[in-house]
C-alpha cells in the first residue's frame, strides 16, 4: 500500500492525516489468503467538522491490500474527501480510512481507536481521534464498471446493523435509480407468484447461512461490536445493461453521509434482529422467535416426559411397574437407588473431548507437523477432525463398570440432562445469533428427541451422525453452492469443508468469533451425550 | 418666593457641581480595542478581538450610579452579588492545539463560567445560582442549567487574576456546560456591551454571518479587578501587593471582552492561504471607535524557522512590534487606527496578506504542551476515560495541574486511576478528589502531575455507567451524555528567554496571564468534551406498558370492581309472562292463591 503517497494526498486535500502500523502473527498460516505474519499500515485522514468539538464522527473505510483490486474505491474515497472538505455543513467529523489486510487491519484500527486489546494485535502510532463513531460505511468496488451495489449486513457473530441504516441506503438507491441487491440477488418486481416466493426464500436462506457462519461479511462486521452501525457496500459488475458512472455512486455516498451527518441520535429506533428475504421486506424477531421457541419446546416437552417417567419410577419403586416400555421389574431391582454418579463419567468425558477439540489443534500443530508430512494449517484442521471423530469411539460405557449393566433409569436421566442442556444452549445462541441457533436446532432437535438405546439402533446412529454439527456444516456448504446457483462437486465440497474449519478457527482467534468455541465446547459434547444415550446398552 | 430661591440655589449648586466635574476632567474610564490577526501553523487564520473597558473606581464600595463606558448591566451585577472576578466564555468548536498551536486564550467547547466572590458573601451557592441565572438572561445562553450537579469548587486550578483572596477557594465556583450551542443570539448581547456597539471601530467587523462561517468561534467576558498604581499606570495582581506600598494604589475594574475566530483558509481559499480583511469579514475598517483611547490592529508576520520574508503584508505597516509571546519570538505589524496617517492614502483600511511561496509540509511543529482525551472500551456497562498529555519540550520537565469534572452518572472507580509516563508509574504530587453524590454533585479530581521532558503521560480512570431514572434522561438519550472538558493549567518553560514586558504595550493576552518569571509562561488548555452513551431503556416500552396496563385495568379491574361492589338480590319475577298473568286472573276469579 502506498502509505506515503496516501498520506501526502490526504494532507493536500486538507485532512488531518495519521497512520497506524500493526502486526499480528496468526495462530497458524492462513493458506487461503497466504498470510501468517501480518504487518501492515492503516492510513486515515480526519475531516474536522467546522465548529464541532470532535465528539462524534462517521467513518468511510476502504480496504486496500496488495492482492486485492480496490483501487477504484480508494479513488472514489479521495474524491469524496476532497469534495467534503469544501462543505460547511458537517456536524460530525468524518474519518476516511484506508485499511490494509482487510479484516485484520480493520480490527487493529478499531482496537486502537477504542484503546482496547481484545485479540493479540500489536499496533502503534495512533494519534488522532474524533470522538464516538456514530456510523460507518465500508466501500468495496470490484471493477471499473459498476452495475449494482450489493449490501453486506452480516457482522461478527451474526450481529446486524440497525435496519434503519439498510433502509436508508436502499431508499436512497431507489431514488437515484441505482440497482441495489442483497446476497447478490435482485428483488423481483412481482410478489405474489410462486417463483417470487422461492426467490425470496433463497435470499433468506443465504442470509441465514451467512449469519450462521458468524463471519463478518465485510469490514463493517467488526464495527458492530463497538455499537457502531455499519454496512459494507460492494460495487458489482454483474454485466447487466445499465451501468453507473462514478459520479452517481459518489452522489449516493455523499447523500448517505449527509443523512448520517444529520442524525441527532444513534440509530436505535428500528430493529437490530431481523432476516431479510429482500431489501424491502423483513422478518422481525417477533415473527421468527416463536417458531424457534416451538422447536425448543420439543426438547422441553420430551424432557418433561422423561422426568415424569422417572418420577413415576420413584413413586412406584417398590417393585411394581416402573416403566411401560421395558422390563420394569428388572430396572427396579437392579437400580433401587440410581445414583447420579453414573452420569458423571459420560458428562466428564464428553466435556473433556470438547475441550480437547478446542485446545489441541492449535497447541499440537507443531508436534503434528513434526510427525506427519502436512503443513501447519492442514495439521490443525486434520487434528480437529481426528479428535471430532475420535470422540465417537471413546469408552462410553463406563457406567457398566461402575454400576453394572445399564438400566433404563440411567439413560433416561442422561438423556434428560442432555436434552435440557441442548435446549439451553440453543436458546442462548439463538438470542445472539439466531441463524446459528436455527440451523443447529432444525437438524439436532428432531433426532435428539427420538434417540434412545432401544428400537432401530442403527437407524438412530445414522441419523445422529447425519445431524452432527460437522455434517451440518458440510450440508450447509452444499446448500450454499446450490443457492448461489453454483453447485459444487463432492471433492470441492470436501475442500471447502476443510477450509471452513480452518477459517472458523482463524475467525475465533483473530476477531473473537464465538462459533467455533460454541460448537466445540458446548454443542459437540452435548451431541456426544446423545451418542452415549444411544449406546447405553 | 422662598421656593423659587431654593430652586435657584439648587440649580446653582448643580451647575457648580457640573463645572467642578468638568474642571477635574478625570477620565476615569477608558476603552482600548485591539485586533490580532495571526496565521496558525496549519495555515488557518485566527482573528482575536479584545475590547478593554477600564474603570478606575471601586464598584463594590462606592454607590456607583452613573455609568459611562462600563456596561451598567454588568456593573450592577458585580456590586449586587459582591463579585470579585467573573469569567464567562461561550464557544462553538474546539481549539485544536496540535495543529493550531498554543491558543492566546483558550476556552472549552460550550459554555464556561467561573466566578470568585468577595469574602463578605455569606451564602456563596445562592449568589452563584442567582448570578448564573441573571447572566443567562443577559447573554441569552442556557447558563440557568448550572446547578449543583455541574458546579465544582476547584482548589488549585483557577486562581484569581487580579484582586481577590487567593487562599480561600471556598469563594470560587466553576461550571462548564459542554452541550451549549453558541450562535448569533449570544453574539448580539455580547456586542451590546461594547461602548460603540458594532457601529464604529473594530467592532464593525463583527458580522455574525462571517463569524459563524468559521472553524472556531469563542466569545468571552472577563471582569477582573486590579490594583493600579497611579504613578506608573502599571497594574498589579494581588500577590504583588504585599511587596509594594498599597497606599499609592487604587482599585480599578476592567472588562475584557474577547472574541476569537479561526477561519478555515483551506475551504474558503481553494487551497490558497492569502487573506484580506474584506475577504474574511466582508468589511473594512474606516475609523476607530470615537470613545476609545487605543485602537490597534496587529498582524503576526513572524517568520517560522529558517524561511524569512515569506509574507507580504499590505498596506505597509507604520510600525513593527516585536515581542516574546508564549515562548516564541513574534513580530507584529501594527496599524494604529487613531493615527490619521493611516487613512491618508485610502479611506478605509483593508489589511492584506499574501504568501510569497506556497508552504506545505506534513509535520507541524507540535506545541510544547498538548493533550487528548477519549473514552475507551466498549459495551454499555463500564468504560475508561483516558487522557494523553504530551510534553514535547526537548529537555525541561514541568508540572501540570489537571482538573477533571465528571458527572455523577459516570461512577468513577478512583482505585483504577493510573498515571503512566514512559512505561513507569507517575505519582501525582498533589491530589484532590471529591466524590460525586448521586443527583447532587459531580466528581472533582485535581492532580498535579510532573511531566518529564519529551514524554507522553497517560492518565486513565475507569467508570461504570449508572442507570438513570427514566425521567432523568434527556429528550435525546441515544445521542449520549456529555462530559465536560478537563482543564490543564501549567507554567510551561519557554525555549527563548523572555524579558519582562511592559504589559500595556505588548499585544493582547500576554497581559492576561502574566508570566511569573522570565523563563516560563502560563498556559491553560482544555481537552475535548466527551460523549458517553449510557444504558438507555426503550422509551416506547413505558408507552406500551401504560397502554397495556390501562387496557388491563379498564377491562379486568372494571368488571371485577363491578362484580365485587354490586349487591346482588334475587329478584322475584313479580309478573310472569302473558300466560302466567292470564292464569293468575283466572285463579283470582276462582278464588285460588295466584302462582
Amino acid at each position: 500500500m502506498p502509505v506515503a503517497w496516501l498520506e501526502k494526498t490526504m494532507w493536500n486535500l486538507g485532512l488531518e492525516v495519521y497512520k497506524q502500523t500493526f502486526s499480528r502473527t496468526l495462530p497458524f498460516p492462513d493458506e487461503l489468503r497466504e498470510r501468517y505474519m501480518v504487518k501492515g499500515t492503516n492510513v486515515y485522514g480526519i475531516l474536522r467538522a467546522p465548529r464541532g468539538a470532535s465528539t462524534e464522527s462517521l467513518v468511510l473505510s476502504v480496504p486496500c491490500s496488495p492482492g486485492q483490486q480496490n483501487n477504484q474505491a480508494v479513488g472514489l474515497m479521495l474524491a469524496l474527501a476532497s469534495y467534503f472538505r469544501g462543505q460547511i455543513y458537517w456536524a460530525k467529523d468524518i474519518i476516511f480510512l484506508v485499511n490494509e489486510h482487510d479484516l485484520i487491519g480493520m480490527e487493529a484500527w478499531l482496537e486502537a481507536y477504542h484503546d482496547v486489546n481484545v485479540t493479540e494485535l500489536h499496533s502503534s502510532g495512533m494519534l488522532g481521534r474524533a470522538g464516538a463513531i456514530q456510523a460507518a460505511l465500508s466501500l468495496e468496488l470490484s471493477s471499473d464498471v459498476i452495475t449494482s451495489f450489493d449490501v453486506a449486513l452480516e457482522g461478527l457473530n451474526g450481529q446486524l446493523p440497525n435496519l434503519d441504516l439498510v433502509n436508508l441506503f436502499y431508499s436512497f438507491c431507489q431514488k437515484n435509480n441505482l440497482l441495489c441487491t442483497i446476497q447478490g440477488k435482485l428483488q423481483r418486481s412481482d410478489w405474489d407468484s410462486l417463483p417470487a416466493y422461492l426467490h425470496s426464500l433463497q435470499t433468506l436462506l443465504l442470509m441465514v447461512l451467512k449469519q450462521g457462519s458468524g463471519r463478518p461479511q465485510g469490514d463493517h462486521g467488526l464495527f458492530l461490536r463497538y455499537h457502531i452501525e455499519a454496512i459494507t457496500l460492494r460495487g458489482i459488475n454483474s454485466f447487466r445493461q445499465y451501468k453507473f458512472d462514478m459520479s452517481t455512486m459518489g452522489a449516493t455516498l455523499e447523500g448517505m453521509f449527509r443523512k448520517l451527518n444529520n442524525l441527532l441520535e444513534r440509530l436505535h429506533q428500528s430493529y437490530f434482529f431481523y432476516l431479510l428475504p429482500s431489501l424491502s421486506r423483513f422478518v422481525s424477531i417477533g415473527v421468527y422467535m416463536p417458531a424457534f421457541g416451538f422447536l425448543i419446546l420439543i426438547l422441553v416437552l420430551k424432557a418433561l416426559d422423561l422426568w415424569m417417567k422417572l418420577s413415576q419410577c420413584d413413586t412406584e419403586a417398590d417393585g411394581q411397574a416402573c416403566d411401560g416400555e421395558q422390563s420394569p421389574r428388572m430396572v427396579a431391582t437392579e437400580e433401587p437407588k440410581p445414583s447420579l454418579l453414573a452420569l458423571v463419567p459420560p458428562l466428564l468425558i464428553c466435556q473433556a473431548t470438547g475441550l480437547a477439540l478446542y485446545f489441541v489443534p492449535i497447541l499440537g500443530q507443531e508436534m503434528a507437523t513434526q510427525h506427519f508430512p502436512v503443513s501447519e494449517s492442514e495439521a490443525v484442521v486434520l487434528t480437529a477432525i481426528a479428535i471430532y471423530v475420535g470422540g465417537l469411539a471413546l469408552p462410553h460405557n463406563t457406567h457398566r463398570v461402575l454400576m453394572g449393566s445399564g438400566g433404563d433409569r440411567g439413560w433416561m436421566t442422561l438423556k434428560l440432562v442432555a436434552l435440557l442442556y441442548l435446549a439451553m444452549q440453543l436458546g442462548c445462541i439463538a438470542l445472539v445469533n439466531f441463524s446459528l441457533g436455527f440451523l443447529l436446532a432444525v437438524t439436532l432437535v428432531p433426532v435428539a428427541a427420538i434417540v434412545q438405546p432401544t428400537g432401530p439402533k442403527y437407524l438412530y446412529a445414522v441419523l445422529l451422525v447425519l445431524v452432527t454439527p460437522a455434517a451440518t456444516l458440510l450440508f450447509c456448504l452444499f446448500l450454499h453452492g446450490e443457492l448461489l446457483e453454483y453447485p459444487i462437486s463432492l471433492l470441492e465440497g470436501w475442500q471447502r469443508f476443510l477450509q471452513a474449519i480452518a477459517e472458523g478457527l482463524l475467525d475465533h482467534h483473530l476477531y473473537g468469533s464465538v462459533v467455533f468455541p460454541f460448537v466445540a465446547i458446548f454443542v459437540y459434547p452435548c451431541w456426544l451425550l446423545l451418542w452415549n444415550v444411544l449406546f447405553w446398552k | 418666593m422662598g421656593e423659587m430661591g431654593m430652586e435657584l440655589v439648587k440649580l446653582l449648586l448643580l451647575l457648580g457641581l457640573a463645572e467642578a466635574a468638568v474642571e477635574a476632567e478625570v477620565p476615569r474610564d477608558s476603552l482600548q480595542e485591539e485586533l490580532l490577526l495571526s496565521p496558525l501553523p496549519s495555515g488557518d487564520l485566527s482573528a482575536t478581538f479584545q475590547f478593554r473597558t477600564r474603570w478606575d473606581s471601586d464598584l463594590q464600595r462606592e454607590g456607583v450610579s452613573h455609568y459611562r463606558l462600563f456596561p451598567k448591566a454588568l456593573g450592577q451585577l458585580i456590586s449586587k452579588y459582591s463579585v470579585c472576578e467573573l469569567h464567562l466564555s461561550l464557544t462553538q468548536g474546539f481549539w485544536r492545539t496540535r495543529s493550531w498551536g498554543q491558543p492566546s486564550l483558550q476556552a472549552p467547547a460550550g459554555a464556561e463560567l467561573w466566578v470568585w466572590f468577595q469574602d463578605s458573601v455569606s451564602d456563596v451557592d445562592k449568589a452563584w445560582k442567582d448570578l448564573s441565572n441573571i447572566l443567562s438572561g443577559i447573554f441569552c445562553a442556557s447558563l440557568n442549567f448550572i446547578d449543583s450537579t455541574n458546579t465544582v469548587t476547584p482548589t488549585a486550578s483557577f486562581k484569581p487574576l487580579g484582586l481577590a483572596n487567593v487562599t480561600d477557594h471556598r469563594f470560587l465556583r466553576y461550571a462548564a456546560l459542554p452541550r451549549e450551542v453558541v450562535c448569533t443570539e449570544n453574539l448580539t448581547p455580547w456586542k451590546k456591551l461594547l461602548p460603540c456597539s458594532s457601529k464604529a471601530g473594530l467592532a464593525v467587523l463583527l458580522k455574525a454571518e462571517r463569524l459563524f462561517h468559521s472553524s472556531y468561534h469563542s466569545q468571552a467576558v472577563h471582569v477582573p479587578s486590579w490594583w493600579f498604581s497611579q504613578r506608573s499606570e502599571k497594574k498589579y495582581p494581588q500577590f504583588i501587593i504585599f511587596k509594594t506600598d498599597a497606599s499609592c494604589l487604587s482599585v480599578s475594574w476592567e472588562l475584557r471582552q474577547t472574541l476569537t475566530v479561526v477561519f478555515d483558509s483551506f475551504a474558503s481559499g481553494h487551497g490558497k492561504k492569502d487573506w484580506s480583511l474584506f475577504k474574511i469579514f466582508s468589511r473594512t475598517l474606516t475609523e476607530a471607535c470615537p470613545l476609545s483611547s487605543q485602537s490597534k490592529v496587529y498582524v503576526d508576520i513572524s517568520s517560522r524557522g529558517q524561511e524569512k520574508e515569506l509574507l507580504d503584508v499590505s498596506p505597509a505597516p507604520l510600525s513593527i512590534h516585536e515581542a516574546v509571546v508564549q515562548g516564541d519570538r513574534r513580530t507584529y505589524a501594527v496599524y494604529d487606527l487613531l493615527n490619521p496617517a493611516l487613512f491618508n492614502g485610502s479611506r478605509s483600511l483593508n489589511v492584506q496578506l499574501k504568501w510569497k511561496r506556497p508552504q506545505d509540509g506534513l509535520d507541524l511543529p507540535a506545541p510544547v504542551l498538548h493533550a487528548q482525551r477519549y473514552v475507551s472500551g466498549y459495551g454499555l456497562q463500564t468504560g475508561e476515560i483516558s487522557t494523553l498529555v504530551y510534553n514535547t519540550h526537548p529537555y525541561r520537565a514541568f508540572p501540570v495541574l489537571l482538573l477533571e469534572t465528571v458527572p455523577w452518572y459516570l461512577r468513577l472507580y478512583i482505585h483504577t486511576l493510573s498515571i503512566i509516563t514512559k512505561g513507569k508509574e507517575n505519582k501525582p504530587s498533589y491530589i484532590h478528589y471529591q466524590p460525586a453524590q448521586d443527583r447532587r454533585q459531580p466528581h472533582l479530581l485535581e492532580m498535579l502531575i510532573q511531566l518529564p521532558a519529551n514524554s507522553v503521560t497517560k492518565i486513565t480512570i475507569q467508570f461504570e455507567r449508572a442507570l438513570l431514572k427514566w425521567t432523568e434522561y434527556t429528550p435525546d438519550p441515544n445521542h449520549g451524555f456529555y462530559v465536560s472538558s478537563s482543564v490543564l493549567s501549567s507554567l510551561v518553560p519557554s525555549i527563548i528567554a523572555m524579558k519582562e514586558e511592559e504589559e500595556d504595550l505588548s499585544p493582547l493576552f500576554t497581559s492576561l496571564f502574566p508570566s511569573s518569571d522570565g523563563s516560563s509562561y502560563f498556559v491553560r488548555l482544555y481537552t475535548e468534551p466527551l460523549l458517553v452513551n449510557l444504558p438507555t431503556p426503550d422509551f416506547s416500552m413505558p408507552y406500551n406498558v401504560i397502554c397495556l396496563t390501562c387496557t388491563v385495568v379498564a377491562v379486568c379491574y372494571g368488571s371485577f370492581y363491578n362484580l365485587l361492589t354490586r349487591t346482588f338480590q334475587i329478584e322475584e319475577p313479580n309478573r310472569g309472562g302473558l300466560a302466567k298473568r292470564l292464569a293468575n286472573i283466572i285463579r283470582k276469579i276462582r278464588g285460588v292463591p295466584p302462582l
